[in-house]
């Protein structure tokens, strides 16, 4: 019967049939791992589950203690802070390290790999290492080195203060290696006939970065800064392995969401409270995203 | 074509035949699983029981998994979930009430395990796995807490003997602190981990009960550590790191850490310990039991308890509660006591001479006689309580009272959820 069916298709047919099986394989793997997910996701956050009992519908009661939740502010400020803090400075270094990279022959290729290499280590092993470089001075990297200079030393991971920079250091020094090799390729991408039109005008190191680099950059920054925003907003393995007991303190100095969502979902079993913060993040995630197409299109329109 | 699609039927025939052939050779034997979180000594013991106990039961096979202590809730909760993972499991007596309310544990058969026989033979303290006139699991072994101490270091500060009291264990650590030239710490008199570890234990059942307090109220549904009594206790443990200055939390990682490598005088913590610190290369220590205050002494027991997991039915449930016996008997505390070197979970076995006099487990066998189990609604957040309300304090200078106000608070709202108020 199927083959009867199949034979009296005509070729474009066919065709169309053949690129739609071949097409499903994405949609299905999206609808059963990802959609799916998402919408239980919803639908949980209305419910009171602990992960083994029956669901019990109680409205919107997770999102108003949530509300009312002194730590859920404090777990948001700092995951905005990751986001708002993180990104420019991550930016700003790995253009700056690219700019300047660009203009060198000699090494460039080892020291590019030097600043990669970081991408590619397991943010777990590296995090660690980090632990180990903020400890106090007999065994402290960061302390020894502080106190050959004669500065007093720092409580770093154990300051409410300092705590949270502590943290996001490693994560902006793993992603550099990933945007300095795209902001390179950016800056390999203008064309060399602008630089020379520049000199023949009589135009300064400054004004080509100015008037010719940053405007070129511009897709790759707005890129970049939408990849490593959601990047920061989602951060969880520096704040898991640095912090005492992973529980994102001191007195939650740095505690992100997705570390809070972890929490109430697999230490306390609170299924609907977790799923609920996942919809936040979900929505902040979204309202980013947005923003960030909204102003990548104004771009498009200058044009 | 054809071909082919015959020889995918033979081989996938032959699968599901030897499938079936397997599963019916085995029909009489059991197979169940064993979890408990990685930790050498207790996998070695738990590896002697096993063999010692499959030798007498044949036609039972225990299958013994563990893995880090970090991932050890998640995994058990997601496991039993999805209907997978062990049919005996571990868990501290602490997380009862989560492993309960969350259905991951069902009740000890009365008919393996007779109430009275378990009312007059273990510790008065195993009667917290009794909820709802169920017990929910029995310890091998139980545990408390003791004062080590580093013999080349009180030598060298010219102090003979472990402290007597709260009030000797501050001038000790004091004697005991050491710093370079430019003031950075490179020993420490008394070692606390600001709250985590043992310390919150301490906290609680020691400090708070010697300064007149009390941690709960008598039906163990009030918060009450944050009275005076409270605030002294804290203002207590935390003048070590914040005045005295003997103890910085974080230094060489953790005070077990610092003790092991020879750079801690004194430090709180279990038996178990004991294994690590034999191992330290050139560590010189004794045990003592922890210091009194105005002439009584307080200390905190523990216990990890072994319980059936909801997954357990039928001949797999029968094997699980055969083992469980096995687990609690006389002969499988000693090797526990001996492996492990916590503490057997009956007096009986405890509290014989021989044990009490020995110089390691003495003095927490000891203190099995004044000791008191906290009924913790939720051990996780409720520990955070006291990690918090102790970086309040040394970080920012918060007045005791203000920290336990708040903390507390927070713990009670934790216990007014739990009861239902």
């Amino acid at each position: 019967m199927f083959r009867s069916f199949w034979e009296n298709l005509t070729i474009k047919q066919k065709l169309a049939i053949t690129a739609w099986l071949f097409l499903a394989i994405p949609i299905i793997f999206y609808i059963t791992i990802r959609f799916y997910p998402t919408y239980e996701a919803f639908y949980v956050s209305f419910m009171k589950w602990n992960l083994l009992g029956a669901k019990k519908y109680i409205g919107f009661k997770n999102y108003i203690r949530i509300w009312g939740d002194e730590d859920f502010w404090i777990v948001l400020w700092n995951t905005i802070k990751y986001a708002i803090i993180g990104v420019p400075i991550s930016l700003l270094i790995s253009f700056t390290v690219a700019y300047y990279l660009n203009e060198i022959r000699f090494g460039h290729q080892t020291i590019r790999a030097l600043y990669f290499i970081p991408f590619l280590t397991t943010a777990v092993a590296m995090a660690w290492v980090w632990r180990w470089f903020y400890q106090p001075m007999p065994i402290g990297y960061f302390n020894i080195m502080l106190s050959w200079i004669g500065i007093p030393q720092q409580p770093f991971l154990r300051s409410v203060e300092q705590a949270l920079y502590s943290v996001m250091a490693p994560a902006v020094w793993a992603g550099l290696g990933f945007q300095i090799v795209i902001f390179i390729a950016g800056l390999r991408a203008i064309p060399k006939s602008h630089f020379e039109a520049a000199e023949i005008d009589g135009a300064g190191r400054l004004q080509i970065l100015r008037e010719i680099i940053l405007p070129a950059l511009k897709p790759t920054t707005i890129f970049l800064i939408i990849i490593s925003t959601i990047g920061f907003l989602r951060i969880f393995d520096q704040v898991y392995t640095m912090s005492e007991d992973s529980a994102g303190g001191p007195l939650n100095a740095t505690k992100p969401l997705v570390l809070m969502i972890y929490d109430f979902a697999f230490d306390e079993f609170k299924l609907g409270r977790a799923s609920a913060l996942t919809v936040i993040l979900f929505l902040l995630l979204l309202f980013v995203s947005i923003l960030q197409l909204w102003l990548a299109r104004n771009r498009y329109a200058k044009k | 074509m054809e071909e082919k699609l015959k020889n995918i039927k033979l081989y996938l025939f032959s699968i599901f035949g030897s499938l079936f052939i397997f599963s019916s050779i085995s029909a009489n034997a059991v197979e169940i699983e064993y979890w408990q979180y990685e930790y050498g000594a207790r996998v070695e013991a738990i590896d002697k029981l096993i063999a010692n106990f499959q030798s007498a039961n044949p036609d039972i096979t225990i299958k013994h998994t563990y893995f880090p202590y970090a991932d050890y809730r998640k995994k058990v909760a997601i496991a039993v979930a999805a209907g997978d993972g062990p049919d005996l499991v571990q868990l501290y007596y602490g997380w009862l009430n989560d492993y309960r309310d969350t259905g991951l544990i069902q009740p000890l058969p009365k008919d393996v395990f007779s109430h009275d026989d378990i009312e007059s033979n273990f510790f008065k303290m195993v009667s917290a796995m009794k909820v709802d006139g169920d017990y929910w699991g029995l310890p091998t072994a139980v545990r408390s807490l003791a004062l080590f101490y580093n013999n080349d270091l009180l030598k060298e500060a010219g102090l003979s003997g472990p402290p007597e009291t709260l009030d000797d264990m501050v001038n000790y650590a004091k004697k005991l602190t050491k710093r370079d030239g430019s003031g950075n710490l490179i020993q420490e008199g008394m070692a606390f981990d600001g709250g985590i570890g043992q310390t919150h234990h301490f906290f609680r059942e020691v400090l708070v009960r010697h300064f007149g307090g009390k941690p709960f109220s008598d039906d163990g549904q009030k918060v009450t550590y944050n009275d005076a009594a409270g605030a002294k206790a804290l203002k207590y443990l935390t003048d070590f790191e914040k005045t005295h200055k003997t103890t910085q939390n974080g230094f060489m990682n953790r005070g077990q850490d610092a003790f092991a490598a020879g750079k801690v005088g004194l430090y709180i913590d279990g038996s178990f310990r004991i294994s690590k610190f034999k191992k330290a290369e050139g560590l010189n220590f004794s045990i003592s039991e922890l210091p009194g205050h105005n002439g009584t002494r307080y200390n905190f027991s523990s216990f990890w308890a072994n319980a059936l997991s909801s997954k357990a039915e039928g001949a797999k449930k029968d094997a699980a509660a055969k083992f469980l016996k096995y687990l609690t008997s006389d002969e499988a505390m000693q090797i526990w006591l001996d492996t492990v070197g916590e503490l057997p979970a009956k007096p009986s076995v405890a509290l014989v001479d021989e044990n009490k006099q020995h110089p390691l487990y003495g003095p927490f066998i000891r203190g099995l006689d004044y000791a008191t189990a906290t009924t913790f609604v939720s051990e996780k957040p409720q520990r955070q309580s006291i990690v918090d309300a102790y970086d309040m304090v040394v970080l920012q200078d918060v007045s005791p009272e203000d920290a336990l106000a708040k903390v507390v608070k927070k713990e009670q709202e934790l216990f007014d959820d739990f009861f239902g108020n």
